[in-house]
């Protein structure tokens, strides 16, 4: 049964249970930060993994737990419940040696539909009454011994919150034996199909049916379904004494409140805002110590290391992509916090709720409302959030949607553009132009994201059925812990798995604006090197060093590029200088705004303003006028706007896919819809 | 014939039946049996979906999944 070495024995453990049960609770009590994500062959689902230890007798046996994904029974309706079947039993490995079932104790009866289903696979299973304090203070009495005879499995009240019952659960597992007890109706199997013999075995046979066998299969979970109810309402009746009042009072109470027509909408309008102000300005300052620290780590670097390729790759490469990596920390540390705190609490349930109505229109589900909105600060953690969406098809269009909202890295650039465009004291009525333009510019990208929904609706075609049959948890206080622990592992997850192709694409960019052809890359340097030396002053210098940097990153691999493909961006006004903007910027949006600064060797590449006289003064060389008119700078604003112009959300979109397509689909969509939409804009100027 | 949609928040009935029979297996799995009593507690503010009491917890749906709910007369 288990693998045994002369020291350490190891059982795997499948945790099991119903949405809402608390299982993912459970499962960060027991292993707390000891456990690491992988995934299942073929599908998107992640796979949660960890570890525990318990004592045996003198020696200590390991405990490798599988947390599945939440499933009502071993008859799949999602991708999600699939998964979770198929890791029972054993469709790609072996099962599992024990499978803890997790119920809520307060609405148990619905929960011991699937504990019987895995008993009848024959797995020694644990049956765990979790939440125990909550249903002791509804007034409901549990008989858990009675529980356990009727059942014929070992039972444990478990309180995932406080931890109590939770050592009780590990050694309980270490005692699991397969039921004696059966719930099937034997009589039924043989009428199914010839040569099944067992539950395990029809449930097995459902990953490959034909038309007409699923249809029996269907006649069969039915009735079979309807008979484990029969069995499960007499255990229930033995063993449960409900009080006579309804156990949800203080959920109707609130629910009136948060689902009312006007104080709903209040509340939820309240609680985005909020959201996004945390997601905003609060990761701000982490943000800023973390750009702090790593200009100080480049200067040193820089300063220590010989001047040359080694370091230069060290510092314009490794360390630049390592901080594009990092500095996404807070925030999606932050957005994973609130929506833990969202579906802990049950309030994400009441979201999905109230906006079904409107989102179903657009191919949408109601629990895309926070990951859209938290598109405005950043796509990255968005996209990450999406995960609560069970509906594949609501999910990948939510995923393929998000980076449309106009995100926070594309702020600087829209600054730069905007102060080009309009002067500082223009206004429209009462209102500051500047503000409103910039206003436009996010109504525009939320206006793009939802009419792109409403296409994809049409064009994405799911072999999943979707339903809106859902659980309205009753409210509960958060779970900081387990929420801690859920923060902490996404955030593992997006540095190793996002983290090595953001590192790769920046290398590659930096390789292609730090290198060129020899024989005019090279001269650049050398043509300075005599006007340096005779330079007589600092700022003298520092002008000349500007230059070269201006004239190096022209003759790079990166200038020849934006040179490339100057007649493809030519329809939208833009010449090869914003063409060597556009191929850097591609690793970070915001990078534009430096770029400009060493195109136009202005002084000072923080400051907005300095690239902005420097802008502003550009003539076009042939007919005198100044490049950056109203027609380049709209243009170029609907250009940032759509444009798929952000490595990280791509790594984020085929980790969350896997898949090559969704990435590149997104991306040509996106820049397709860029490009249309700056030569319409253009040309219409 | 009634059906769920038809109920008002408030109202109980008890299943009978169901019209659809993809939406029954997912319906049964979560306790909604023929023979449930089933109360609806609430209607979204958008008219749309429902939400309902049975077997001692809420479960939301949409109106069109609960027009395939044949309640008793």
């Amino acid at each position: 049964m288990s693998s045994e070495n002369s020291q350490i024995k190891s059982v795997s453990v499948a945790l099991l249970g119903n949405p809402n049960s608390g299982k993912t609770t459970l499962f960060n009590s027991l292993t707390g930060l000891n456990q690491k994500t992988g995934n299942y062959p073929g599908v998107t689902v992640d796979k949660h993994i960890g570890f525990a230890k318990v004592k045996s007798g003198n020696s200590e046996v390991k405990l490798q737990i599988t947390d599945l994904p939440g499933t009502y029974s071993l008859f799949p309706k999602s991708l999600d419940e699939e998964v979770a079947c198929k890791e029972l039993i054993g469709f790609n490995s072996s099962s599992p040696d024990v499978a803890v079932v997790v119920t809520d104790a307060s609405t148990l009866k619905r929960h011991l539909l699937l504990a019987t289903q895995v008993i009848d696979l024959k797995i020694p299973v644990v049956l765990v009454l979790n939440m125990i304090d909550e249903a002791q203070k509804l007034g409901l009495k549990i008989d858990a011994d009675e529980i356990a005879r009727l059942l014929g499995v070992k039972v444990v009240m478990v309180n995932s919150r406080s931890g109590e019952g939770i050592e009780e659960l590990k050694a309980k597992v270490l005692e699991a034996k397969e039921s004696t007890n059966t719930f099937i109706e034997s009589a039924r199997i043989e009428s199914l199909k010839q040569g099944l013999k067992n539950f395990k075995e029809i449930i097995t046979a459902q990953f490959n049916a034909d038309a007409d066998f699923r249809q029996k299969l269907n006649q069969f979970e039915e009735k079979d379904t309807v008979y484990r109810f029969n069995t499960i309402n007499y255990i229930f009746s033995r063993t449960v004494k409900s009080p006579q009042e309804s156990t949800r009072k203080l959920s109707y109470t609130l629910d009136k409140f948060v689902t009312h027509p006007v104080f709903g909408y209040l509340t939820l309008l309240f609680v985005l805002f909020s959201v996004f102000q945390f997601i905003f300005f609060l990761a701000e300052y982490p943000m800023d110590w973390i750009e702090t620290f790593f200009s100080f780590l480049m200067q040193t670097t820089a300063n220590v290391l010989p001047q040359g390729e080694l370091s230069d790759l060290l510092v314009n490469g490794v360390l630049a992509g390592l901080s594009g990596v990092i500095i996404f920390i807070p925030q999606i540390a932050l957005l994973f916090f609130f929506i833990g705190l969202l579906e802990d609490s049950g309030y994400m349930a009441r979201v999905s709720f109230i906006m079904d109505k409107v989102f179903r229109r657009f191919g949408l589900n109601g629990k895309s409302v926070i990951p859209i909105v938290s598109g405005v600060a950043c796509a990255v953690p968005s996209i990450l959030g999406t995960r609560t969406i069970s509906n594949m098809k609501e999910r990948l269009i939510t995923i393929f949607i998000i980076p449309l909202m106009s995100c926070s890295a594309r702020l600087p650039v829209y600054t730069l553009l905007i102060s080009l465009l309009i002067p500082d004291d223009a206004v429209f009525g009462i209102l500051n132009l500047k503000g409103l333009t910039l206003f436009g510019l996010y109504v525009l990208g939320f206006a793009a994201t939802m009419l792109t929904a409403l296409a994809m609706k049409y064009i994405v075609k799911s072999k999943e059925k979707s339903y809106f049959v859902m659980e309205l948890p009753v409210y509960r206080l958060p779970q900081w812990k387990s929420i801690g622990i859920i923060v902490v592992n996404k955030v593992k997850v997006f540095l190793w798995e996002a983290g090595k192709i953001i590192l790769a694409v920046s290398v590659i960019l930096w390789f292609l604006s730090s290198h060129g052809p020899s024989d005019t890359f090279g001269k650049v340097e050398a043509s300075f090197a005599e006007q340096m030396t005779n330079a007589n002053s600092e700022e003298a210098k520092d002008e000349l060093v500007k230059k070269m940097e201006s004239q190096k990153l022209e003759a790079s691999y990166a200038g020849i590029l934006g040179k490339k493909i100057e007649p493809v961006i030519k329809p939208l006004g833009f010449d090869w200088k914003i063409g060597i903007a556009l191929i850097t910027s591609f690793a970070a949006r915001e990078v534009f705004v430096g770029t400009m600064a060493t195109i136009y060797s202005a002084n000072d590449s923080e400051n907005i303003s300095s690239v902005r006289e420097k802008l502003i003064s550009e003539k076009n060389p042939v007919t005198g006028k100044p490049v950056y008119g109203a027609a380049v700078c709209i243009s170029l604003l609907v250009f940032y706007a759509f444009a798929m112009q952000c490595m990280s959300t791509l790594a984020v979109v085929y980790r969350e896919t896997r898949s090559w397509k969704w990435m590149t689909a997104q991306l040509v969509y996106m820049s397709g819809l860029a490009y249309l939409a700056s030569l319409v804009v253009y040309h219409i100027l | 014939m009634k059906t769920l949609d038809q109920l008002k928040p408030g109202e109980s009935g008890v299943i009978k039946e169901f019209t659809q029979r993809d939406l029954a297996l997912k319906l049964i799995e979560m306790g909604c049996l023929p023979g449930e009593t089933i109360k609806l507690t609430k209607i979204a503010p958008l008219g749309d979906p429902i939400a309902i009491e049975v077997s001692g917890y809420e479960l939301s749906m949409r109106k069109q999944e609960a027009s395939a709910v044949m309640l008793e007369d």
